[in-house]
């Protein structure tokens, strides 16, 4: 056995047979790209020296939280039995609010290596993207990570792994990404295990897209898995989805630099561009097919993305709306889930309401705005997206306190999620306790293991986007994972709060939750901004609201004094100098009627969940 | 033309008190209150030398201030010969004010009389409280039922006589304030100055309060004394004529302090004290040695100054007119500032005849809420 290929197979003249496509499939922090990284240095396409940490991860962002977000594929030779394979490894996305993705990552391999960090065992993420490729019919290759960790406990968690997936403990390979331990022989189970992908040489071209990356010099690049047929430079591609088409100006593969190649063939994985400029036109998902020939029916399985959750983003400084749009604009040349609207705020001024696929995906955009575009931010609270039915029985889609109708209401339909949780089992009351707090229904419970527990829920979306998973997390001394999936709607008993400063409603603070928590939002609310916004000259009564009907009421006493007492010869210039400061200083004020508020105020009271997070 | 003479000793130093003092033991060598009334007269000549060659026109004295410290530490003739220099350096007008600070327990009948015989016409006396508790949290050491009798012989031997009271000590109740109000009235003054306690940074009162030894103020209850004390004022006749201070029909004001407010010129002798003139304002070295060695080394005693801008200016005169029961003239306001006018009488915080006659004068409101006032007129 020689680890090292002496010569690569060529793209476009590949035989499938000599073909295999993987993804791994890993919880955070579980080792994925450390593994990937070796792997990149055992077949010899990135050199040690070349090699940046964490090779696929490129994004800052995903860097600096030790996530990968957005997907690569890259092209390895690796030699068994004196026969040079092609392996395809496509890095799959690791977060709960990119399932569609992971799901298309999945559906371009044929098999999946399931890396489990040896001194953690399996994470409820783990499994939800385990279940999706399974699903999907991939060959799963079990392997435990960080064997070199002195807390390590391989034969544990190698017992769990073989329950899992109904294999023998022997099966799972033990490797260290770190020392490079066992990754030789797990490149060679890949080939072995493995079934190389099939297809149809001769039909017309068939090529799944399962990621698209904006890049500033050449425009958006493409990642498609080839099924069926055979694509070219120079010839005219066809998007199934919308049926618009352009030309392929580049096609190749990632090794893992982009090498351009003479067409890409059934089973290949490469990469194609075209020169649109906006990752819309480039969907997930979509079939890219050959124009002049084009295939009848398209691979399937396509979706738009679907935002769930919403939040106000508004510029701190008025003046930078149209910054802010700009950079909204241009992140969406990279992101096709990223949804928004122009909205207007009668606290907060001009800013956009902006939908998103879950709560990482909000945090991450919104700092990828405040880091590249330099801008500052007012984020006003998530919700989801809600179907109210008022007296005229229509339903108003609402992803806007703001947009819930007036007058009596009839019905709202509120998304649900299924949920699993993975804990240590002696938490199972106080998770219990929490998702019945959160209006959850227990779905079912398995023990994995004696002392791990997979709990299913069903549970409202609004109530695990704000603050659940820190819950969670505290409830189980961190042990705790998570893991959700949209699962239909229900009609709920739900209501807007709504909050007023001297009789004025803050539009940026109102919230929809359900009747039976109203009071308890409303006392929060008018509590924390009693708190936060200064003493004025007159009393400031902060009420919240259920339409007319007052649920909670605080005031700002009155300011009485707000004079030096004393001011003779000396005095002068000491407090001259107080008030130029007190100018200087002078903080940033919203004017809500006649109250001021600082904007801090506004950000403190909106970002409830943030603070318990850091 | 006016003129401030600091006199920086006390036989104790008060907990709350910050201002540039020094007890004997303080004092250290270098300086000494036998020399000191011969040591600031050469600064008064000083300054009669630097007035004549700044080619500003020559302006006889209106009011003298002497403050401290405790000026009365000084025998009575220290003081009187320090006058006498203002007086034969630079001329006192007709009718000039002439006031010094007193302590109560360092005055007699005779150390009056002769302050009366050397040219003073008026005394204010710290008071502070009528209440012992109060004075004991302020280390205030003399005996307040000494305050009456110092009251009666000054007003014998023909000053006027100010009451200086301060309010909202800790510990102190309404009534307590009340108590102090009313024997303050009792003793029959021509002024009253009231003001409320300010814990200043580095004093001893500040340090007990950070260590819980001693409540906080509070501001509430500093608005709260200041109504009492402002409507028992006017119940006996005073008038307020500035934020802190109220005077007994007309004529009673200190014109000294007025001055000030009114952006007039002052020379201040003395160690630390501030000068203002010809828009120019500056400052002496604060340590009385330091003071002392300029002086005999014929050199300024000056250690800072400042010529503020055109538009510091403007913020002077806007905290400082609009302190005054006289007020400010709504003419002297920018655009902005006069566009806040109306939104100040909606409030209250300003007298709506004064305005419709064309000048900003805070209600009692307005007075307790005057830094506001000054950031509505300066839009900030």
């Amino acid at each position: 056995m020689s680890p090292l290929a002496r010569t690569a197979q060529v793209p476009a003249a590949t035989d499938p047979s000599l073909i295999r496509n993987f993804c791994i499939i890993a919880h955070i922090d579980h080792g994925k790209s450390t593994l990937a990284d070796r792997m990149l240095q055992s077949t010899g396409v990135v050199s040690a020296r070349d090699m940046k940490a964490q090779y696929l991860d490129r994004m800052d962002i995903e860097r600096e939280r030790g996530i990968t977000i957005k997907s690569q594929a890259v092209r390895m030779p690796w030699e068994v039995d004196g026969v040079t394979y092609a392996l395809n490894m496509i890095d799959t996305p690791g977060h709960v609010d990119f399932t569609y993705e992971v799901s298309r990552s999945l559906a371009a391999c044929e098999g999946a290596v399931l890396l489990v960090d040896a001194a953690q065992g399996i994470e409820a993420q783990t499994l939800a993207n385990l279940y999706l490729a399974i699903e999907s019919d991939l060959n799963i290759i079990p392997v435990l990570n960080k064997i070199d960790l002195p807390n390590a406990q391989p034969e544990k968690y190698a017992e769990e792994l073989a329950n899992l997936i109904g294999c023998d403990p022997d099966d799972v390979l033990k490797v260290s990404g770190k020392t490079g331990q066992g990754v030789e022989a797990l490149l060679d189970e890949v080939i072995k295990q493995l079934p190389p992908p099939v297809g149809v040489a001769d039909a017309p071209a068939r090529a799944m897209i399962f990621d698209s990356v904006y890049d500033t010099y050449r425009g958006v690049v493409t990642y498609v898995r080839v099924v069926d047929g055979m694509l070219r430079p120079r010839e005219r591609v066809q998007m199934m989805s919308t049926g618009s088409t352009h030309e392929l100006l580049e096609i190749g593969v990632s090794a893992p630099n982009p090498v351009p190649s003479k067409g890409l063939g059934v089973g290949e994985v490469g990469y194609l561009i075209t020169g649109v400029k906006d990752v819309r036109q480039s969907k997930v998902g979509d079939t890219v097919t050959n124009s002049l020939k084009p295939a009848a029916e398209s691979l399937g399985g396509y979706e738009d993305p679907k935002p769930m959750v919403f939040s106000g983003l508004y510029p701190m400084d008025g003046t930078d709306y149209p910054a802010l749009r700009d950079a909204l604009d241009k992140l969406q040349l990279n992101d096709a889930a990223l949804v928004y609207e122009p909205e207007t705020s009668v606290a907060l001024g001009f800013g956009f309401r902006v939908g998103f696929l879950g709560l990482l995906h909000l945090e991450i955009t919104r700092e990828r705005l405040e880091a590249e575009f330099n801008l500052d931010l007012i984020s006003t609270a998530p919700n989801v997206v809600y179907e109210v039915m008022g007296e005229d029985k229509q339903l108003t889609t609402v992803t806007n306190p703001s947009e819930f109708p007036e007058g009596k209401i009839l019905e709202v339909h509120e998304p649900l999620v299924s949920a699993t949780i993975l804990a240590p089992s002696e938490f199972i009351g106080s998770v219990m306790e929490l998702c019945q707090g959160r209006r959850g229904t227990l779905r079912g419970m398995d023990y994995l293991s004696e002392e791990r527990v997979e709990m299913r829920y069903t549970l409202p979306l609004a109530e695990i986007v704000f603050d659940f998973f820190d819950h969670l997390k505290s409830r189980t001394r961190g042990y705790a994972s998570l893991d959700w999936k949209a699962d239909g709607s229900q009609v709920a008993d739900l209501v807007k709060v709504d909050i007023l400063l001297q009789g004025e409603q803050v539009d940026a603070f109102s919230a929809i939750t359900h009747r039976d928590k109203a009071y308890s939002y409303g006392v929060m609310m008018t509590g924390k901004l009693r708190e936060l916004i200064p003493r004025q000259q007159f009393e400031v009564p902060i009420q919240a609201a259920i339409g007319s009907r007052i649920i909670a009421r605080e005031s700002i006493r009155a300011i009485r004094k707000d004079v030096l007492a004393k001011c003779y010869g000396g005095d002068i210039s000491r407090k001259r100098k107080l008030l130029e400061k007190q100018k200087a200083g002078k903080k940033r004020m919203k004017m809500v009627g006649r109250v001021e508020v600082p904007q801090e105020a506004f950000i403190a009271a909106l970002s409830t969940g943030e603070e318990k997070k850091k | 033309m006016s003129f401030y003479v600091h006199i920086p000793f006390c036989t104790v130093r008060c907990g709350y008190c910050d201002f540039n003092t020094y007890t004997a033991k303080e004092l250290g060598s270098g300086a000494s209150q036998a020399s000191y009334a011969a040591t600031v007269s050469q600064e008064i000549s000083f300054a009669r030398q630097v007035m004549d060659k700044s080619g500003l026109p020559h302006r006889e004295i209106e009011t003298v201030f002497f403050g401290g410290g405790t000026p009365t530490l000084l025998p009575a003739s220290d003081l009187v010969s320090v006058l006498a220099r203002i007086n034969s350096e630079f001329g006192l007008k007709p009718g000039a004010e002439v006031t010094t600070e007193a302590n109560p327990d360092s005055v007699t009948r005779e150390s009056l009389q002769e302050l009366k015989d050397g040219g003073f016409t008026r005394v204010s006396f710290g008071m502070q409280s009528a209440v012992p508790h109060v004075l004991a949290v302020l280390e205030r050491t003399h005996d307040p039922k000494g305050v009456p009798q110092v009251v009666r012989w000054a007003r014998e031997v023909g000053l006027q006589v100010s009451v200086d009271l301060i309010y909202g000590t800790p510990g102190e109740s309404l009534e307590d304030w009340r108590t102090s109000v009313e024997a303050a009235l009792s003793y029959e003054p021509d002024h009253i100055s009231a003001y409320a306690l300010i814990i200043e940074e580095g004093t001893k009162l500040a340090a007990q309060i950070r260590r819980g030894q001693v409540p906080n103020i509070d501001d509430d209850d500093h608005a709260e004394k200041y109504q009492l004390a402002d409507e028992m004022f006017a119940a006996a006749g005073f008038r307020w004529y500035e934020v802190s201070n109220w005077a007994k029909g007309e004529g009673h004001a200190c014109r000294h302090n007025v001055a000030y407010w009114q952006g007039g010129d002052w020379w201040g002798a003395g160690p630390g004290a501030h000068s203002h003139v010809g828009g120019l304002r500056w400052w002496n070295v604060k340590h009385p040695s330091a003071y002392q060695q300029r002086i005999d080394g014929g050199i300024s005693p000056g250690h800072g100054r400042e010529f503020p801008d055109a538009e510091a200016v403007k913020l002077e005169r806007t905290m400082l007119l609009t302190r005054l029961g006289s007020g400010m003239p709504i003419a002297e306001l920018d655009e902005h500032g006069r566009r806040a006018v109306a939104g100040l009488i909606a409030d209250e915080l300003i007298e709506p005849q004064s305005a419709f006659a064309g000048t900003i004068v805070l209600t009692q409101r307005g007075r307790l809420l005057a830094d506001l006032v000054v950031r509505e007129l300066l839009d900030f």
